[in-house]
């Protein structure tokens, strides 16, 4: 199939393409007006390419239908896949891409086909990268253009074209004047719409009442829509993907419908006012995207370790649309969300989040050629006697983030465990209707909390209308932009201040109830809002002091009267950093992840200050931010890399079987029939059996997994000649002595793993959980003077290190 | 057809015949599709200045030419003044992210990505209402109670490899495309509701 679409791409911000559809006999264009579309185009292209170069995936069967139907087939499970919620082994799909690479290398020489055959499969992976970036690119922007929209919907309607959102329908309004610079005749607010005046005590009722029914529709909707048709796409999703990328296996969690699912749902979310943001889900959106794409090349798809690889650029990228922020991104990717980064996943998740960046940067959603909303332009300096109050937000960044997640996890707890769970829609339409219902009246909360902070980051210009810069202004003050020097507060700024401290509040309590609902809820731009109010509540505080008592010892040698002294912008941005920093203790990526929004490379300094003590304080209280609390919640095998193990137990203290329990399950090497065999595979839920020379000499010969021996009988059984139930299975090279007239025996050679990893039963817990950590290891067996003694699986490693901590071990679920 | 400040970002070669009464007949052998130009444009906002109110003044304009000499027009104050009121006036480029085509018999089209966007939420709600209220009314008049009992059995069982008995059973039936599809639904709604119990019910995952 071919489409026949040619493009031009711009370096200008442009907005209109064509939508192709390529089946396999034409192409039909489409034009419409939206570059998201001709990205999405684009991706079609390439895919089509893509998918006429690469190997096809293993699985497939001639079949009457066509080769189009053969997505709808079930794929047949063989051996090498793994059971939904159970942990990949590491080292076996290591070798698994080590062997294919090594038999492409050597094929390649054969033929000029068989060369370019291995460029491409060189290639790839770019390619890959390149489709995610694209895919995530047009995705962000259709969502960010699509809340735009619905947020304003909440309060009025556009006359002349219903879909364009307060500010594209003033765009072409002759108007406007200079008083009423925001409003428009053209986009009015519904109750003046429905009744004609737009003053007045029932004005302000009928639009407080419609404002909550959006919300309370909007956020039904959303329930609804998570509840039946993907169930996955609830929460931030930045647990299980740390989870995932760790090496286990979620099925489901990363599919189509998910995607599909997430991306509606969120801006439904995000538009009924409820206090979350859309980053995490972004980050989730971005891994969908990846896990869709791996499954166009074998390489990826048939290899759950490489796999992992693009699912980590995925995530660098879905932060790099969030923010804006390509380097943050990756460094996000590196230190929060990745469990094992080698080297060439740093170069390719940075051409992913550069190529996704690119791809909203040309859909250019705000409007004003940059990627976020949040694009400050100041430049004034900071003062070295301004750390102090830095660090003392700083403090407050730790205290909140300590705070906040022992209450979310309490609340998160109680939805587990008591009734409040079984009414997951109530929940959501309820909490919404208390937030439209409280964020009403304030007009700070009013509005979307993105535009709470670029307001709360922005210095206030000469020609500002808001509360909040409504400063006392000299007649004949004639500086630019840059250079106002400070002035006093008028009583707008009085009034701007009480109406900031009660929205802080009101964030802090709301998002606690918030975060964890089953809804697509993102954390970063509430802890935003709640530092940067904060923030600007303490350089107005500052601005004023340094303003009426400019003779004080501090301020006199670096604040003259008549000087731009305080920014009160730069104090909302290092509050926003600080409370970011102390929900989810992240330490460079925050830093970078700022000053990349911002472009203040000058506010390094007070920004890593911040963040510093944030993660101090925060830490004293606790050492888990908030995806690792919730990771723990849920019970998830995830062997934290940066969890220090210093107690002096012995692998012989933790491993399996304990002296009460009953012995070891071992298989020997060729002595089980295989009617014995499935009675094991019966009667134990173990993941895996040793297999042993003999059951008196306990001599360890390998390890075989549960899934690869019951798949390996049961197509025995069908498909070999003559097994029976008393057939002898055995794992040498040769058939053992048999007696006269015997029923064939089944040779499972193939699926035993003949390196199991073991230690002694003296050997250290510090050194066994590093091999566990370092290797990805599943399981390890424990032998004593060559025998087999036991085993330790992760889970138990996990059990011990919580029992240790003086947390609950049976909160450990999976394996 | 060309326009100032206008950009070209897709070509598109391919033969379109519009089909109408005979006087609309057209052919067109290549489409532009330009970014209309009131989609950009620089908007400069000045104080009131002694006598002067206050004004807003937008003009298309480009990026370099995005100052108060260029966009404020007519200039409301003479000579020697004009560089004090420029001082304290705000300029700023400015871009929309919606665009037009203009095709040669002029057809217009707004920002469709929110027109794209409410398509789809209106047809994953019409989905869900009929999978949720339509089929089970339907079934139960087609097949009677006892059925729809049968039918709404829980499928969790815990076996790891339900999914295979089903494969092998049916390779039998014949390969027909409707009966595909049907498999395929049933099999993705079943996953559903797998998943719906663990996150719903059970709190197992995503709590």
């Amino acid at each position: 199939s071919s489409s026949l679409c040619l493009f031009s791409s711009s370096f200008y911000s442009t907005s209109s393409s064509s939508l192709c559809l390529s089946s396999s006999s034409s192409s039909l264009c489409l034009s419409s007006s939206s570059s998201s579309l001709s990205s999405l185009c684009l991706t079609f292209f390439f895919t089509c390419l893509a998918s006429a170069s690469a190997s096809t995936p293993g699985g497939e069967e001639p079949n009457g239908a066509g080769h189009l139907m053969d997505f709808l087939d079930e794929p047949f499970p063989d051996v090498g896949t793994y059971e939904d919620f159970h942990t990949i082994d590491w080292l076996r799909e290591k070798s698994r891409d080590t062997d294919r690479h090594r038999k492409i290398t050597s094929k390649s020489k054969e033929s000029m086909w068989e060369l370019i055959k291995s460029l491409l499969d060189a290639w790839s992976g770019w390619v890959v990268m390149l489709l995610i970036g694209l895919l995530s690119g047009t995705l962000a922007g259709v969502i960010d253009l699509a809340v735009d929209w619905m947020t304003d919907l909440k309060e009025g309607v556009c006359l002349s074209a219903f879909w364009y959102s307060h500010e594209q329908c003033c765009w072409t309004s002759n108007q406007t004047t200079f008083d009423d610079r925001d409003k428009c005749p053209e986009w009015q607010k519904w109750a003046e719409l429905m009744t004609g005046t737009s003053e007045g005590a029932g004005a302000y009722l009928l639009n407080y009442l419609l404002y909550v029914l959006w919300a309370l529709l909007f956020s039904f909707l959303a329930v609804s829509l998570v509840r039946v048709f993907a169930p996955y796409a609830c929460g931030s999703g930045i647990p299980e993907i740390k989870t995932i990328l760790s090496g286990f296996i979620i099925r489901g969690y990363l599919g189509k419908w998910t995607l599909l699912i997430k991306t509606v749902t969120l801006v439904l979310a995000v538009s009924s006012g409820l206090s979350l943001g859309k980053e995490g889900p972004l980050v989730h959106v971005a891994c969908c995207c990846g896990n869709l794409f791996c499954s166009l090349f074998s390489k990826y798809s048939k290899n759950e370790g490489k796999r992992r690889e693009v699912l980590s650029a995925a995530a660098a990228a879905g932060v790099s649309v969030a923010f804006g922020a390509p380097i943050g991104g990756v460094l996000f990717s590196l230190e929060e969300v990745s469990y094992y980064f080698p080297l060439k996943t740093l170069w390719r998740s940075f051409f992913a989040a550069l190529v996704a960046a690119f791809t909203l940067r040309s859909i250019n959603p705000f409007g004003n050629s940059r990627l976020v909303l949040f694009y400050v332009e100041y430049h004034t300096p900071w003062y070295m006697a301004e750390l102090v109050p830095f660090i003392l937000l700083g403090v407050f960044g730790g205290l909140w983030g300590a705070l906040f997640i022992r209450a979310n996890i309490a609340w998160c707890r109680r939805r587990k465990t008591t009734r409040l769970g079984r009414y997951p829609v109530l929940e959501v339409v309820g909490v919404a209707g208390v937030t439209a219902l409280l964020a009403f009246p304030n007009p700070y909360t009013r509005r979307s909390t993105s535009e709470l902070i670029s307001e709360l980051f922005n210095d206030c210009g000469a020609l500002e209308s808001s509360q909040l810069c409504d400063y006392v202004n000299s007649p004949n003050m004639s500086r630019p932009l840059d250079d106002i020097p400070d002035r006093p507060a008028g009583p707008g700024v009085y009034t701007a201040l009480w109406q900031l401290a009660l929205a802080l509040v009101f964030k802090v309590v709301v998002t606690v109830f918030t975060f964890g609902m089953k809804i697509p809820s993102g954390l970063f731009i509430p802890s935003m809002a709640v530092g940067a109010i904060a923030g600007r509540m303490v350089g107005i505080a500052v601005e004023q002091t340094a303003y009426h008592h400019h003779d004080w010892i501090i301020f006199r040698n670096w604040c003259r009267p008549g000087a731009d002294c305080v920014t009160p912008g730069l104090y909302a941005m290092v509050g926003a950093a600080a409370c970011l920093g102390g929900v989810t203790r992240m330490t460079v990526s925050l830093v970078v992840i700022m000053f990349e929004l911002t472009g203040g490379l000058e506010y390094i300094v007070p920004l890593m200050a911040a963040a510093v003590t944030s993660k101090w304080v925060a830490d004293a209280f606790g050492k888990e931010g908030i995806y690792e609390s919730h990771i723990q919640l849920n019970g998830y095998p995830y062997l934290d890399v940066r969890d220090e193990f210093s107690h002096r137990t012995l692998a012989a203290d933790v491993m399996r079987p304990r002296r009460s329990e009953p012995p070891l399950a071992v298989l020997t090497q060729d002595a089980d029939s295989v009617e014995e065999v499935e009675a094991l595979i019966k009667g134990t839920d173990y993941n895996g059996f040793p297999v042993v020379v003999s059951r008196e000499s306990e001599r360890l010969i390998g390890f075989v997994g549960r899934r690869d021996l019951t798949l390996a009988v049961k197509t025995a059984r069908q498909k070999q000649e003559g097994v029976v139930s008393s057939s002898l299975v055995f794992f040498t090279e040769d058939p053992p002595p048999l007696p006269d007239d015997p029923p064939p025996p089944l040779k499972l050679r193939r699926i035993l793993n003949l390196s199991p990893f073991t230690v002694t039963d003296h050997t250290p817990m510090e050194t066994v959980v590093d091999i566990f950590r370092k290797l990805g290891l599943r399981q390890c067996l424990v032998t004593r003077s060559g025998r087999l003694l036991g085993i330790i699986t992760k889970k138990d490693v996990l059990r011990h290190m919580a029992q240790m901590m003086d947390q609950d071990p049976e909160s450990i679920m999976f394996n | 057809m060309w326009l100032p400040n206008s950009k070209i970002y897709c070509i598109i070669v391919k033969t379109i015949t519009l089909d109408g009464p005979s006087e609309n007949k057209l052919t067109l052998h290549i489409v532009f599709i330009l970014q209309n130009s009131e989609d950009i444009r620089c908007k400069c906002i000045c104080p009131p200045y002694r006598d002067i109110e206050g004004q807003i003044y937008k003009q298309n304009v480009s990026l370099k030419d995005c100052n108060c000499l260029h966009v404020v027009e007519p200039m409301p104050v003479d000579g020697k003044d004009v560089e004090a009121y420029c001082l304290r006036c705000e300029c700023k480029y400015e871009e929309r992210s919606s665009g037009t085509i203009k095709v040669i018999t002029i057809i217009r089209y707004g920002d469709a990505t929110i027109i794209m966007y409410l398509s789809i939420l209106g047809l994953l709600l019409l989905y869900m209402v009929y999978l949720t209220l339509l089929e089970p009314m339907l079934k139960r008049r087609l097949f009677g109670h006892s059925q729809l009992i049968q039918n709404d059995d829980d499928v969790g069982d815990q076996q790891p490899f339900a999914n295979a008995h089903n494969v092998l059973s049916r390779s039998h039936s014949r390969p027909n495309v409707l009966n595909k599809v049907e498999h395929a639904q049933q099999r993705w709604r079943r996953q559903v509701q797998e998943q719906r119990k663990s996150v719903f019910d059970r709190h197992v995952v995503l709590s």
